[in-house]
């Protein structure tokens, strides 16, 4: 983990990855994890990891995001009549719904920093749907949460993807009239 | 340090509109460099892997702008390494489009007529061949019986594809590993070195300068082969003629900033950009329906749930592609295959209670990934992109190590553009929600904009001076001896994928620049031949930098 992230910066980001692609909680005392699905989410598919990675190029403003997540938690609150929860951070201590209700607020159009968060988010998701911090066939075998749950079929034994079978193998559809013999539109 | 070379012709990009001018030139006897910004990777290098630094993100470039983002090819081979190799020619009435001039877009001399017999030599160098229903993906296949389920067409689709080489991997945007995809590196660029022209790749081009003589000065910087915001060195290079071929998203970019030197560009340099109206939709199956309505079974149990088998596009829907319809109408749906992360993140759950593209129900759609069936609509859009200032150094300013970059594009969709999404997403939808095949949204356009894998017309060919950027045989207006041969020189949408219309284009710009070339002192003649079309591997050594 990176050292220049706080703890509290971390629970932030990983909060939010988690309104993107909600998960099971890790325990009964995990806070940053609402518990709003079943399965691992973005966070146990490595969300946190992908944001810090050297290719990505997001790693040297995450602790800024963290605290403006923070910020922007701190500002929901009070908009809307929330006790604020010193225990931990603003955003953390959102419920579900809240926490998905300010991400749509600073996803949407129109929002001046919504091209900040849709970054933050992008790599909320890619960290489940790819585990572009790992090599691919490595997350597979270890069981990454977020391919085993699409159902990401496994590749041969060398690493690399064959699908011998691929076709219905007979027509389907009429061909459209104006198509020249080459197989073009006329 | 400062490099400094000669050369007859230097190429700017190794894509379809770089290698067919860098091979012709060469074999014709001319002395040819082709600088490439991206990195040159061989079949052995291509990986299946999601892993950032993989070739993944080393051979393509996502260029975001305001309201468009572009991918393309970022390597030697340019798009050719990145693309799904579906090669339709473009139909007849594209060539007459008016957009909103009021008058052809395209140069009186480029008709389908006209062009069909270089598309021929193109298909006969990569070679492309016709397919048939063996050929067509389970997507595919999907597809085009609830098209027919629909009373509609369908097409399989041409494509630059050895099907006895592929595995239906679906990895064909990371590179194709099994030589199977028909791409640049395989035919026109190995005939170009074998004729003695040098590819220099991570060099990035950023400006043209003309000598007192009248001769090209190109300055490029080379860039870090692993960190591509690293700029490792710099360099000159002189040469009679310049190409420029680096990409629509790019070519106007390098012409902007060397205006300096050069002197004013044409109006139309940087303006008229077109993302070929493309956009995505995502239909979620369901594999009953699929079974009970359409009748498909693959043999094992399974109706569908095949999104990760196969190779991109293999059957169109043709219907709309119309030329007695009304402008801004005509489009063609093609079943597509997009990896996970680009292919899922702007997908939005038909059925959401609460966010679309994230949250609880776009994990639930996420869930049945393997039932995802992605239809890609190319339509007629009003070229409403418009470039704004050149960055500091090459098309935009890289946010990571690869991959990812902001540019200065702008764009926001017209009532025209919009009129043929809004058509064409309504068809999806009579397609493939009939009958309960399936529940259709498109990707959201709220998230990043509109999105293209196909930018074009950004410096576009035409006879109009002050509509277009290039005369009709791809010289840029007022600076004579460069030629743009790219995607930015298709004046407008195609309504089918341009890769085979920009190759086109490419190999009858060639007879010109090779006189031009003449003209300025340059031993080259225009032979007229072609790369040997079976020649497979890369007998070729990457040079060091």
């Amino acid at each position: 983990m990176d050292t220049t992230l706080t703890t509290d910066q971390v629970l932030t980001l990983e909060a939010f990855a988690d309104t993107i692609i909600p998960g099971e909680k890790r325990g009964p005392e995990d806070r940053a994890i609402a518990g709003a699905a079943t399965g691992g989410g973005a966070v146990a598919s490595g969300a946190i990891e992908l944001m810090l990675s050297p290719e990505g190029g997001l790693a040297d403003t995450l602790d800024d995001l963290a605290d403006g997540l923070n910020e922007h938690a701190r500002d929901y609150a009070a908009r809307v009549g929330l006790t604020p929860e010193p225990a931990v951070t603003p955003f953390v201590a959102l419920a579900f719904a809240d926490r998905i209700a300010l991400a749509r607020e600073l996803l949407s159009p129109g929002h001046p920093e919504q091209e900040l968060w849709v970054a933050l988010a992008m790599f909320s998701a890619m960290a489940w749907d790819t585990g572009a911090h790992m090599h691919t066939t490595e997350a597979l075998a270890a069981g990454h949460p977020g391919l085993t749950a699409m159902g990401f079929m496994p590749p041969d034994p060398d690493g690399a993807w064959r699908f011998p079978r691929f076709s219905y193998g007979r027509p389907l559809a009429a061909i459209h009239p104006r198509t020249t013999p080459r197989g073009d539109p006329e | 340090m400062t490099a400094f070379r000669q050369t007859d012709v230097v190429v700017v990009g190794s894509g379809f509109g770089g290698a067919i001018p860098a091979y012709h030139l060469a074999a014709g006897g001319a002395s040819v460099t082709v600088l490439e910004r991206g990195p040159w990777l061989a079949a052995d290098e291509f990986e299946h892997d999601f892993k950032f630094g993989s070739s993944s993100t080393r051979v393509f470039e996502f260029t975001m702008g305001e309201g468009m983002n572009v991918l393309g090819g970022n390597c030697v081979g340019g798009g050719s390494v990145v693309y799904f190799a579906a090669m339709p020619r473009a139909p007849r009435f594209v060539f007459e489009r008016q957009g909103s001039l009021g008058r052809r877009m395209w140069p009186t001399a480029v008709t389908r007529e006209t062009l069909d017999p270089w598309y021929d030599r193109v298909a006969q160098a990569l070679p492309i061949t016709c397919s048939s229903w063996d050929d067509v993906t389970y997507s595919g296949g999907v597809f085009a019986a609830a098209c027919d389920h629909a009373g509609r067409t369908a097409n399989p689709v041409a494509a630059a594809i050895d099907t006895d080489l592929c595995t239906n991997c679906n990895w064909m945007m990371s590179g194709c590993k099994f030589d199977a995809k028909r791409s640049l590196l395989l035919n026109y660029l190995p005939a170009a070195v074998g004729h003695g022209a040098r590819i220099l790749p991570l060099h990035e081009v950023q400006r043209i300068e003309r000598t007192t003589g009248g001769d090209f000065r190109v300055h490029y910087t080379v860039v870090d082969p692993v960190d591509y915001r690293v700029q490792v060195a710099a360099g000159v290079i002189e040469a009679k003629v310049v190409v420029v071929a680096a990409g629509a998203a790019a070519t106007p970019v390098i012409l902007q900033r060397s205006e300096e030197q050069l002197g004013a560009m044409p109006a139309a340099v940087g303006r008229y950009f077109s993302g070929n109206g493309e956009r995505l939709n995502t239909a979620v199956l369901n594999e009953d329906r699929v079974r009970e309505v359409l009748g498909l079974d693959r043999g094992d149990g399974l109706a569908y749930a095949a999104n990760q088998i196969g190779r991109g596009p293999s059957a169109a829907s043709w219907d709309r592609l119309d030329g007695s319809l009304p402008e801004f109408s005509r489009y063609s749906l093609e079943q597509l295959y997009f990896p996970p992360g680009f292919g899922t993140i702007l997908a939005q759950a038909p059925d959401a209670v609460g966010p679309t593209w994230f949250g609880p129900d776009k994990k639930e759609i996420l869930r049945r990934w393997q039932s995802w069936l992605t239809i890609f609509i190319m339509s007629e859009d009003d070229n409403e992109g418009v470039f704004g200032p050149p960055p500091l150094t090459g098309n935009a300013d890289r946010i990571s190590m690869q991959m990812l970059s902001r540019g200065n594009l702008r764009y926001e969709p017209t009532a025209n553009t919009r009129h043929g999404w809004a058509l064409a997403d309504a068809d999806i939808r009579d397609i493939l929600e009939r009958d309960g095949l399936a529940r259709v949204m498109p990707w959201t356009n709220d998230v990043i904009g509109a999105y293209t894998v196909h930018p074009l017309a950004s410096c576009r060919m035409g006879d109009d001076p002050a509509t277009s950027a290039l005369n009709d045989m791809n010289e840029l207006r007022e600076h004579p001896g460069i030629f743009v041969t790219d995607g930015s020189a298709v004046p407008g949408a195609l309504t089918v994928n341009p890769a085979f219309t920009i190759a086109a284009l490419a190999e009858r710009a060639v007879p010109g620049i090779v006189r031009a070339a003449r003209a300025r002192g340059v031993d080259v003649r225009y032979l007229g031949s072609l790369p040997p079309a079976a020649r497979a591997g890369r007998p070729v050594v990457v040079p060091s930098v």
